[in-house]
């Protein structure tokens, strides 16, 4: 439980925070809520040298909505988004991750940049179809979601850039759902599956589904997505739509699932998820 | 004065009230003083390097890099050590005519490794950090040997050896029967048969172990995280060729323990070792990684249990036999603890042919030994759940079988076919009470309507009878079954001048209340508040001899011995004040608080006033009086006592999903008369969502390779509070004719009451969906895949629910995400 030898840098600004980054090369990590890189440093798992933490870099925090975009800076705590109910989907999936005390260390920008497939909000960002921005030495680029998680742990944030912010389309018009598949309370998701449907007139139409730790990336259920775009939004075509969640993924079995339970799993949960989205059951 | 009157009358009535416990202030505003808080002058820290292998020959082990760390002092090997120990810890069981097969176990290997993270090497340094990072720079060869990790394939022909020289994985084999239970078992009119697979468990307390070993003149002195300091000293003594008074130990504050620190662990010898040698004080604080890798774990048994009865479900015999998971080394108590279960192997029920039979086996894992119930869980369980399986096999009522099969409130005494006497009960009153304060003719009128709507409630009965009390001695130790050990108690009462006293105990807490319960029973014997006696424990130096606290013995053995120390104190105050007030000294009554002359409430002293007289005499005492208030108790029961009681559960089982919810808990326990009945529900509290844990979370799981799955929080998924229900807590109380308090114990009972009462719970949820059995734990995959076989659909796991193997219950896979655990090696 003790960590190898590194160094540590608060610096004031993101000019310094990329020079810092840039200049410790591939052994230097950006620490945001620490929720994720410090158990796997005391694990003795990861051994960075240097750590440049962003917690005074100004302007990270806190949620802005311009032209139906919710811009969320990347050092924004999941209690924060948990305790601004009306940003939807963001913050009821916010609101699930583990407890209190994690939600309050725990960032979305350090929950995207980590690349686990068994985060919440990574499938969520897939769904809403958003993306992040990022700043590097060579300036700001975006990436769209489709495009930034990469692999297990692995994303494309870059080495040298830091995430400033998170994007999301508001989708107002949209109802959301969230299920999130644990033994425990505060445990990591074994399956967990977002939806979000708008409807017209009892019609579907447009849905989409976001699945974690179906894979070793967040995935879209696009099967399910396709089967309900057009049908009537009701318990029967939810319940058929669902029955495809598991087509085009790979889940990892682990320690309290085998991959086929995990499939049935992600079926149900989408069946859930669904409902809960088109009204039809509460959360 | 018979038992339960005397724990009534006298002094100020302090026992029986809920008063909050004394040692929580400083401990919940951070003044608690745990190991790992002592800071010793010059003390060195060290890191322990262990075996990533489960099973291999140690090639070589280069320490030159690591004892190049600047802050590193030394790196030992085992062979370095080797001549610092004259034995191997200790194993204290040799039941007669039995041989128990033993191997050497030093706290440092030599040669082999036999588990994942035994120890190899110790950096010792100036720094805890850099001993870590110097432990990483020892470099160690190892020669893999297969292991062997399933204990029914480790008694197979042709499996390998995890000790060549035994010739066998068999460590052992024992049995006790009563009656002719094969007779028996031919003339049944039914027998119901089931593999049941107690599983493997950690004692996972909140403060891991932590020892100092600290060298003066030619002794040493051990703080450590233990349950049972007289008896480490005892053992560590031997092992270290020291007499007992050059050695002192102390457990300070002890955070939990679980029956995790009643052992004597290679890391106790190894840092008194290392003091001695170094002459500097020597820390080591376990890691949790550590912590659930080495350890002792618990439980780990496979019960192969057949029932007879006839047709009225009147039990008639009952044959057992445990095949018990023992790891590859015996620690203290590691092969009895399958046996301790044994006197109540029948539980609550008038059965009058048993036979029950044990195998210890080794493999390549950690040991086994106590943790919170030790060995009566197991059999609590599988004659809970086998209860429940005959009666669906009859179609009755669970709780109708078990009416007709409960030995009745007038058999006490009621001596066992196994020649246990349980000493009092009542288990149908405890029956009644639970069904009304449960209302189980309105659950089951909800259960019909709920499954209408596809919601999927049961409930499950447990009632469970323990033994507890450890002691006597008689009994246990060398003339009876066996262990090298006694269990009696001691106490010393001392009422100091001005009138405030001082309650030592042999017994050890580590988060009981004893500070509090012991003060109790003392306040109501001495007159005086509790909150003026300090009750002191856990240091060898401080009294006599005790032997610490497990196996729900401290309030019956240690806590009866305070009440008769305290009496002892009691009748010499009132010598001394009818001496003062010039009455006869059985004229003298303890009344409100003070000793008064009977009939004249106006002649009247207070403990602080004798206890002055006593110590600085106003005038002349008589001659046979001696000076100083105190005196002191060894106690040693003439029985054990036997706790019982019935637990209700009422579980919400997702059948789509299998994910089993807690919705209801109920439980009537009964411990005797309650010293404190706050003190009791928070074991009760405890002890359930200890055995909550087992029936539905917590698992160790080693791969087939001997690797350990389980090696973090993460993956040993302990309850928390959104998991538990809140709990319907009542009580009765029948008291025991062993001790004058008449009380029992109740440390565990919670524990050994849960696991059944949950299995059965979600059987009877899952009655209509045709699951009739399945193993703990009972995870939402193992529970899904009982409902799929049930419905005739595959899924897709080898789990049966019919005495079936199940998928996990020997582990295979890896963990899942997050931080996933290293389990092996490393000092991390
Ligand atoms: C007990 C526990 C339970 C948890 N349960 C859940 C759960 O159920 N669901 C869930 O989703 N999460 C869970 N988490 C994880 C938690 O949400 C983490 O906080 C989160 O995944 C990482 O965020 P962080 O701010 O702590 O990042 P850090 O741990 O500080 O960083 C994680 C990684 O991201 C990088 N990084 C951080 N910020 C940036 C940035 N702005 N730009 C580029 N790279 C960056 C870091 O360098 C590091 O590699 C749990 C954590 C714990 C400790």
């Amino acid at each position: 439980m003790i960590p190898v030898e590194f160094e540590y840098a608060a610096p004031d600004s993101l000019e310094e925070a990329i020079d810092a980054l840039v200049q410790g090369g591939e052994d230097a990590k950006l620490l945001a809520g620490g929720h994720s890189l410090l158990p796997l440093m005391k694990l003795r798992l990861a051994a960075p040298t240097m750590l440049v933490d962003l917690r005074r870099v100004p302007g990270l925090r806190g949620v802005e909505r311009a032209d139906g975009t919710l811009r969320i800076g990347a050092m924004t705590r999941h209690a924060d988004l948990e305790d601004e109910p009306e940003l939807g989907l963001i913050s009821h999936a916010a609101g699930l991750i583990a407890d209190r005390q994690v939600r309050h260390r725990g960032t979305i920008g350090g929950s995207l940049a980590h690349g686990d497939p068994a985060s919440d909000l990574p499938a969520v960002l897939l769904a809403c179809e958003g993306s992040v921005g990022v700043e590097g030495s060579d300036g700001t680029r975006e990436i769209p979601a489709a495009e930034l998680f990469q692999d297990y742990l692995t994303t494309a944030v870059g080495e040298g850039e830091v995430m400033t912010e998170v994007r999301l389309p508001a989708l107002t018009d949209y109802g959301f759902g969230y299920r999130k598949f644990t033994r425990r309370a505060e445990d990591w998701a074994m399956v967990g599956v977002c939806a979000l449907v708008k409807a017209d007139n009892g019609t579907c139409e447009d849905a989409r589904v976001g699945l974690t730790h179906m894979s070793s990336v967040p995935l879209r259920a696009t099967a399910v997505e396709e089967a309900l775009r057009g049908s009537a939004l009701d318990a029967d075509s939810i319940a058929r739509a669902a029955e495809a969640a598991a087509e085009g993924t790979g889940p990892p079995g682990d320690l309290n699932a085998t991959p086929e339970y995990k499939r049935h799993l992600a079926r149900v949960l989408t069946r859930r998820a669904l409902e809960e989205a088109a009204g039809l059951t509460a959360a | 004065m018979s038992s339960a009157e005397e724990s009534r009358t006298p002094g100020t009535g302090w026992v029986g009230q809920a008063i909050r416990r004394k040692e929580d202030p400083p401990l919940i505003t951070g003044q608690g003083n745990y190991v790992d808080d002592i800071t010793l002058p010059g003390m060195l820290h060290t890191a322990i390097v262990r075996s990533p292998e489960a099973h291999a020959t140690i090639a070589s082990i280069d320490v030159t890099a690591a004892r190049d760390h600047p802050s590193v002092v030394e790196v030992f090997t085992g062979d370095d050590l080797a001549r610092e120990f004259e034995q191997g810890l200790a194993m204290v069981w040799s039941p007669p005519g039995v041989e128990i097969k033993t191997p050497l176990n030093l706290p440092l290997a030599r040669g082999e490794v036999k588990h994942v993270g035994q120890a190899v090497a110790v950096v010792v340094g100036t720094d805890r950090y850099a001993t870590v990072d110097a432990a990483e720079d020892v470099i160690v060869e190892y020669d893999p040997k297969p292991a062997v990790v399933d204990p029914e394939k480790a008694l197979e022909d042709g499996s390998p050896l995890v000790w060549e020289d035994f010739g066998t994985n068999r460590t052992h084999q024992w049995g006790v029967a009563g009656g002719d239970a094969e007779a028996a078992l031919r003339e049944a009119e039914v027998t119901v048969e089931r593999r049941i697979v107690n599983h493997r468990t950690a004692g996972a307390p909140i403060e891991p172990r932590s020892s100092i070993a600290d060298p003066h003149g030619d002794g040493l002195t051990l703080y450590s995280s233990t349950q049972i300091p007289h008896i480490a000293r005892f053992v560590l003594a031997g092992m270290l060729g020291m007499a007992e008074d050059r050695i002192r130990v102390v457990a300070p504050d002890v955070g939990g323990g679980f029956g995790s620190k009643l052992q004597v662990y290679g890391e106790e010898a190894l840092m008194l070792a290392l003091a001695r040698r170094l002459g500097r004080p020597v820390k080591w604080t376990e890691t949790r990684s550590e912590h659930m890798t080495t350890t002792h774990h618990g439980r780990d048994q496979i019960n192969y249990v057949t029932l007879g009865a006839d047709r009225e479900g009147k039990v008639t015999a009952l044959k057992a036999r445990h095949v018990c998971d023992l790891g590859a080394y015996q620690l203290l108590l590691t092969p009895f603890i399958p046996e301790l279960g044994f006197p109540v192997m029948g539980g609550c029920y008038e059965i009058p042919n048993i036979q029950l039979e044990f195998e210890g086996v080794f493999t390549n894992k950690f040991a086994t030994d106590a943790v919170r119930g030790a060995g009566r869980p197991e059999a609590t369980h599988w004659i809970e759940v086998m209860i429940d399986q005959l009666a669906a096999e009859l179609d009755l009522d669970p709780a109708e079988i078990r009416r007709r099969n409960f030995i009745p409130k007038e058999s006490f005494p009621y001596e066992t076919p196994l020649g246990i006497v349980y000493d009092s009960g009542d288990y149908h009153g405890s029956l009644e009470k639970l069904l009304e304060n449960f209302d189980m003719d309105g659950f089951r009128r909800e259960q019909a309507e709920g499954r209408e709507r596809g919601v999927y409630r049961g409930v499950g009965l447990s009632t469970y009878v323990e033994v507890c009390g450890l002691a006597p001695s008689r009994a246990v130790g060398p003339q009876g079954v066996g262990l090298q050990s006694a269990f009696w108690e001691s106490a010393v009462v001392r009422v100091h001048p001005r009138g405030s006293a001082t309650v030592y105990t042999g017994a050890s807490p580590h988060g009981q209340g004893h500070d509090t319960g012991f003060a109790q029973i003392a306040a109501d014997r001495l007159g005086i508040d509790p909150a003026n006696i300090e009750v002191l424990h856990g240091d060898t130096d401080q009294g006599p001899m005790g032997w610490g606290t497990y196996g729900s013995r401290s309030l019956a053995v240690g806590g009866e011995a305070v009440g008769r120390a305290a009496v002892k104190v009691q009748e010499k105050a009132k010598r001394i004040c009818a001496a003062l007030l010039e009455a006869a000294p059985e004229d003298i009554e303890l009344s409100d608080g003070k000793f008064q002359v009977r009939g004249s409430p106006d002649k009247a002293m207070t403990m602080a006033e004798i206890a002055g007289a006593a110590h600085i005499p106003p005038q002349e005492l008589p001659t046979d009086i001696e000076p100083g208030l105190e005196e002191t108790d060894f106690y040693d029961p003439e029985n054990f006592v036997f706790p019982f009681g019935a637990h209700a559960c009422v579980v919400e089982v997702d059948v789509e999903t299998g994910k089993v919810e807690i919705v209801r808990w109920v439980a009537v326990d009964d411990c005797g008369p309650a010293i404190n009945p706050m003190l009791i529900d928070g074991q009760i509290h405890g002890g359930v969502t200890h055995g909550i844990g087992q029936a539905l979370y917590e698992q160790i799981v080693y791969d087939d390779e001997g690797q350990l799955v389980t090696g973090s929080f993460v993956d040993y998924a302990l309850p928390t509070a959104a998991e538990v229900p809140m709990f319907e807590t009542d009580r009765t109380e029948t008291p025991s004719p062993v001790n004058r308090l008449g009380v029992k114990g109740v440390g565990e009972a919670g524990t050994i009451a849960a696991s059944p009462a949950v299995v059965n719970a979600v059987t009877d949820a899952l009655k209509p969906l045709g699951v009739t059995y399945m193993n703990m734990p009972l995870t939402p995959m193992r529970v899904w895949q009982a409902i799929e076989e049930a419905r005739g659909r595959d899924g897709g796991g080898p789990a049966r629910t019919e005495q079936g193997r199940s998928l996990d219950e020997h582990g295979r896979g890896a963990a899942g995400s997050g931080p996933t655990s290293p389990g092996e090696g490393g000092a991390a």
